[in-house]
């Protein structure tokens, strides 16, 4: 590990004045830590803000969720508020790591880790990611887990985070103080498509701190669902995974919110499934042209192209479930399968 | 730099601390507690868990400075006094009688998340919760078995200490 120095944060704005230059934030550092280790992220300065008071979750006006950037994840999935309105946030943040991870990574980190790209995290290996320019071996290699949607020439790597899913599912707004003043940056749109600078994984400028996630209030959501598959029954990251929320009287969906993950450089907002569903009676037939549509676009490299009908299926069936069930907010369901 | 951590109920301080130290090495190298064990250094195997403020974390992903002024409990202070017989926890006495421990190496990290798990439950928990709970402790001895023997009889004799506390006059 690169020698760098210590300093610890007391409140957001000792943060952002320490978050200069070659300066990176410090959340649970279960990410962060383990880069450095393997000689991926070079700070300089870590600015620890695991003592920046901006770890709690209020109710908003709107009827929606402000969730500090430091609230941990285990927190988070246990709120009550959490699990009544927003289920399928609580069950995609359990899907994730385990217990002991959840208990150290913050809703920031969380939101902000890095690709899971084996190149990536090799310092010996080319990445356009890690060093720009130098090339991608994922494209003709290990691309197994690696992006079916919105992928570049320059890079194929997907977002691991299961939380930030059903965060883009639900439109969430990340809150950004930096030394030219406070911005909100809502999701999908937070994170970007790789494109020819795959070095940057979000809107994010350096020194940027990220304070808070702001869930807008969304009445349907608390009949939401997130279904993961993984390669075995626990503690692995995603091989495709879907959030969704869904707004059915009558038969017909009124409305609906839906992402992907495991597929794409970003969470992956499913809009082309949503038009196809919104107005359409609520049936097999229909949850399949919508998942359809949206996989139409897919352009899968040799290795993953299983993640193709995998996508489609696992959409189709988180939609069931959700018509199926009336009882989807309850806590002990953590949306898992294996 | 110096860091002040809370370990087992005492306060300790380490000296010449390296910024880029994880809590792990901090705890082995420096403050002769070696129970927590280092293996995989990426937070994948939790044979390094330990409590930090009542929490159970991978200590080796946790930065020296993280800690400071913070509270530490290791699988060292589970056990209280030197009376190794005696003074053990239902846990770790579980984990012996049930024939849980092979090579040992992941048995102190099992400890501290299966004791995590029982002092957060108030019932005994299914076997199902057992597994998950301990999704992030791996062993490539045992093959899990003993080791859920041993969670569900340590959780067993705790709600039956329980429920006789209650019972005795005071
Ligand atoms: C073994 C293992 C398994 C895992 N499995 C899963 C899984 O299945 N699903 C899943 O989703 N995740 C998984 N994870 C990833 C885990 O969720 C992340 O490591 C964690 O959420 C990161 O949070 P943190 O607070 O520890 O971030 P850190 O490691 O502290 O930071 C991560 C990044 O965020 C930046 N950062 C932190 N806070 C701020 C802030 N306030 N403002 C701006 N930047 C900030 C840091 O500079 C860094 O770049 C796993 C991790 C491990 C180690
Ligand atoms: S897919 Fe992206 S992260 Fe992986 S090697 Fe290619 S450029 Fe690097
Ligand atoms: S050594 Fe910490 S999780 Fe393996
Ligand atoms: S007993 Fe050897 S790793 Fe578990």
């Amino acid at each position: 590990m690169r020698p760098f120095a210590y300093q610890r944060a007391t409140d957001v704005p000792s943060a952002v004045a320490a978050g200069t230059g070659q300066a990176m934030y410090l959340g649970g550092g279960t990410n962060l830590v383990d880069l450095m280790r393997l000689g991926v992220a070079t700070p300089e300065v870590l600015v620890d803000v695991t003592r920046v008071p901006f770890d709690t979750i209020e109710e908003t006006p709107g009827g929606g969720l402000l969730i500090g950037a430091g609230v941990r994840n285990s927190d988070l999935a246990a709120h009550p508020l959490v699990l009544r309105n927003y289920p399928m946030l609580a069950q995609a943040v359990v899907a994730g790591g385990s217990g002991q991870i959840r208990n150290m990574a913050t809703v920031a980190g969380n939101l902000l880790q890095r690709t899971r790209c084996s190149y990536f995290q090799d310092i010996t290996k080319p990445c356009n990611k890690r060093v720009p320019g130098s090339g991608c071996p994922a494209r003709e290699g290990d691309h197994r887990n690696l992006a079916i949607l919105g992928h570049s020439e320059a890079c194929v790597a997907t977002h691991p985070s299961d939380m930030a899913v059903p965060l883009a599912a639900l439109g969430a707004v990340v809150n950004v103080e930096s030394s030219g003043g406070p911005r909100a940056i809502p999701m999908p749109g937070f994170h970007r498509l790789p494109g020819d600078a795959p070095e940057r994984d979000t809107l994010l400028r350096p020194g940027d701190l990220v304070t808070a996630v702001e869930l807008p209030a969304l009445p349907f959501a608390a009949r939401s669902r997130y279904r993961k598959v993984r390669d075995r029954a626990s503690f692995a990251f995603a091989v495709v995974s879907v959030a969704a929320a869904l707004d059915v009287a009558d038969g017909v969906v009124r409305d609906c919110r839906i992402a992907l993950g495991g597929v794409a450089h970003v969470p992956w907002r499913a809009e082309r499934a949503e038009a196809a569903l919104r107005g359409a009676p609520a049936t097999a037939e229909e949850f399949a042209r919508a998942a359809e549509a949206e996989l139409a676009q897919a352009s899968p490299l040799p290795r993953n192209a299983f993640k193709v009908p995998l996508a489609r299926n696992v959409l189709v069936r988180t939609l069931l479930d959700l018509t199926a069930r009336e009882d989807l907010t309850a806590a002990g369901d953590t949306g898992e399968t294996s | 730099m110096r860091v002040h951590i809370d370990v087992n109920g005492e306060r300790l301080a380490a000296d010449d601390v390296w910024e880029g130290e994880s809590l792990l090495y901090v705890l082995r190298e420096r403050l002769g507690l070696p129970g927590a064990k280092n293996a995989c250094e990426q937070g994948e195997c939790g044979s390094c868990t330990v409590y930090l403020d009542g929490l159970p974390v991978c200590a080796c992903l946790v930065a020296a400075g993280q800690a400071e002024g913070r509270e530490v409990v290791t699988v060292e202070g589970l056990a209280s006094g030197d009376d190794l017989d005696q003074g053990l926890d239902e846990v770790q006495r579980a984990f012996v009688e049930a024939g849980a421990v092979q090579c040992g190496f992941c048995t102190p990290g099992l400890i501290v998340q299966a004791h995590s798990l029982i002092e957060s439950t108030p019932q005994v928990p299914e076997d199902a919760d057992i597994r998950e709970a301990l999704a992030g402790n791996l062993c490539r001895c045992t093959g899990y078995e003993k080791i859920i023997d041993a969670v569900r009889l340590a959780a067993t004799r705790k709600a039956q200490n329980k429920a006789a506390q209650k019972k005795a006059p005071r």
